[in-house]
């Protein structure tokens, strides 16, 4: 049963943030206000992290989505003045996000959470795994040979592209 | 640790409990303390913080600064404090009113948590997390969040101008931080602050991570806005910047955040280089740490508010070249280099034992490192007077073929 103690409390409080936050991007006219409630909902997240026992993790969703991607994406819309204010609160493409995001929702609960909470599922009073990683072992496993040193280095490598692409991209092609 | 009761100071929790209160209530009494006083001490200290600031600008124009309201003026800042909280509080119109108001708060909310993580004496620190160095890197991004929520929600161009900057700068300048920052996080192998304090028990991380220490020094006064890098509210160019619309206390919390964020900065870099609470009877007297972290603060702090009366405000061109073109390549090699000078001691055998405090254990790793940055820096030093000589040659060649002065191109 579901027992009332301050790590409960946490999980709906954060829960409370993600979801409401996540409502409040798709909902909001202005997107400004919607990147912000993007940064709640990206906030609820780092506090699920945190529940984990992943500080990390924590750290990590706020350093890259709230401090770098959030704020990118609010300078990118204060760029563009006229779109601050959008008077549709549907594209012709709502359909196409509406079943992919059914899909998710679908391939979630077959694939996490019945195996876990379902009839068959393990003891959710169990961890689900014993293996408990501290912020030590993520390091290490990120530059171990028999690790993750390959997908590592081809997603450094695919950010470093994506970055001179950018800059390619930006560049005046009449100068010089 | 022996877990038992020495004094009030040091072990609350346990004095509690043995004087009859119930344990869980003991430990969340002392925490709770434990968090106003974190919490009320840097919005306390900022009264001061702001009364020095003054008076030292002041002296280096030539002035006497604040001295009517009490001794050498010291409640100055509380009679300006009672003023704008008494003032009119004025929310423009067309202000997105939420954002607007919740701006400054989450503002001082940046600063003030950082303070959670830093290790003030021994015993004495707000939560010991494992990944302390990345948590307040991850607040200090909400701070830039904070400021652009002022700037958009005042609907004044000054004030966005002011916030594009901030995205700008602050975005810009983290990066050479955090680079810095990888260096007495590898030399301590810990991302812990009270570990990085520890680690330097032998040696101040100033000494092998030199070059990191001027790094991070550098970025810190742009992160906190401080001259030279203080285009966020450059008043000849932008009237007061992203804070432009804002009066009254709401005013006075962006205003004591800036001085209070400013020593922050200082204070961080105290602990991570120059030892933090580490000296002389420190570990058996934690109230000592106190005395010589404030002291190696100030140490640093003086410096930079010297610093921000006397150098002129560079221009954003400038400051965006100054960090992408130089800060950062200069940081990516000082990490490449002491990455690589740290697994040859260890190679050789020359590295301190972990937890090792004694100063000659450290010496030889400490000595190899400083002569790497200093390879470093000459290395840097050279190339910066080839450049400098190739600008001036050009600028005289150019000035002569167009008979008008030229601002070099690099």
């Amino acid at each position: 049963m579901l027992e009332l103690n301050a790590q409960t409390i946490a999980f709906f409080v954060f829960a409370l943030f993600s979801l409401a936050g996540a409502v409040g991007v798709v909902s909001s006219k202005n997107l400004i206000h919607g990147a912000l409630y993007l940064i709640v909902s990206l906030f609820g997240g780092a506090g699920f992290f945190v529940l984990l026992s992943a500080p990390f993790m924590a750290v990590v969703q706020v350093l890259v989505y709230i401090g770098a991607i959030a704020i990118l994406i609010i300078f990118a819309v204060m760029l563009t003045r006229s779109m601050t204010n959008m008077t549709e609160l549907f594209n012709r493409q709502w359909w196409m996000s509406g079943i992919v995001g059914i899909l998710l929702f679908v391939l979630l609960t077959i694939g996490v959470i019945l195996p876990v909470w379902g009839e068959n599922g393990i003891n959710p009073s169990q961890p689900v795994s014993d293996n408990v990683a501290t912020t030590e072992d993520l390091g290490v496993a990120l530059v171990d040979g028999n690790q993750y040193v390959l997908p590592f280095q081809v997603a450094s490598l695919l950010l470093t592209a994506a970055m001179i692409g950018a800059i390619v991209l930006a560049r005046d092609t009449d100068t010089e | 640790m022996e877990q038992q009761c020495i004094n009030v100071i040091e072990t609350m929790a346990l004095c509690l409990t043995s004087s009859g209160v119930d344990p869980g209530l003991a430990q969340f009494i002392s925490i709770f303390i434990g968090v106003i006083l974190v919490a009320i001490f840097p919005l306390v200290l900022v009264i001061i913080l702001i009364w020095l600031e003054r008076k030292i600008a002041a002296r280096v124009q030539d002035r006497i600064g604040p001295n009517r309201v009490g001794p050498f003026g010291l409640f100055q800042n509380i009679a300006d404090a009672v003023k704008l909280i008494i003032k009119e509080d004025i929310t423009p119109a067309g202000a997105d009113r939420l954002i607007y108001n919740l701006a400054p708060i989450i503002a001082t909310l940046s600063t003030t948590l950082m303070w959670a993580v830093i290790p003030f004496s021994p015993v004495h620190i707000g939560v010991d997390l494992s990944i302390g160095v990345l948590y307040f890197t991850a607040i200090g991004s909400i701070g830039t969040l904070a400021i652009m929520m002022a700037g958009w929600s005042s609907n004044n161009k000054y004030a966005l101008l002011g916030a594009f900057r901030v995205v700008a700068q602050l975005v810009s300048y983290e990066i050479p931080m955090v680079l810095a920052l990888l260096v007495p996080v590898m030399i301590a192998g810990t991302l812990s602050m009270q570990g990085i304090v520890v680690a330097q028990l032998g040696m101040w991380f100033i000494v092998p991570a030199f070059l990191s220490a001027v790094i991070f020094y550098i970025s810190n006064l742009a992160e906190t806005g401080r001259a030279p890098f203080d285009l966020i509210e450059a008043e000849s160019e932008l009237v007061a910047g992203y804070n432009i619309e804002y009066s009254g206390m709401k005013f006075g919390l962006f205003m004591a955040n800036e001085f209070m964020h400013a020593f922050t900065a200082n204070l961080l870099f105290a602990v991570i280089f120059l030892g933090g609470w580490s000296g002389p009877g420190a570990t058996q007297l934690p109230v000592l740490g106190f005395v010589y972290l404030f002291i190696k603060t100030l140490i640093v702090y003086i410096p930079s508010l010297i610093l921000r009366a006397t150098v002129p405000r560079v221009r954003i061109d400038q400051m965006m070249s100054f960090n992408w073109k130089f800060l950062v390549p200069v940081a990516i090699v000082n990490v490449i280099m002491v990455a690589f000078l740290i697994q040859v001691t260890k190679a050789v055998g020359l590295a301190p034992a972990p937890g090792e405090t004694d100063f000659l254990a450290h010496l030889p790793q400490s000595v190899i490192l400083l002569l790497g940055n200093l390879v470093v820096i000459a290395g840097i030093l050279t190339y910066l007077r080839g450049i400098g000589r190739k600008a001036r040659l050009e600028s005289t060649v150019v000035a002569k073929a167009h008979d008008v002065p030229q601002v070099a191109a690099h």
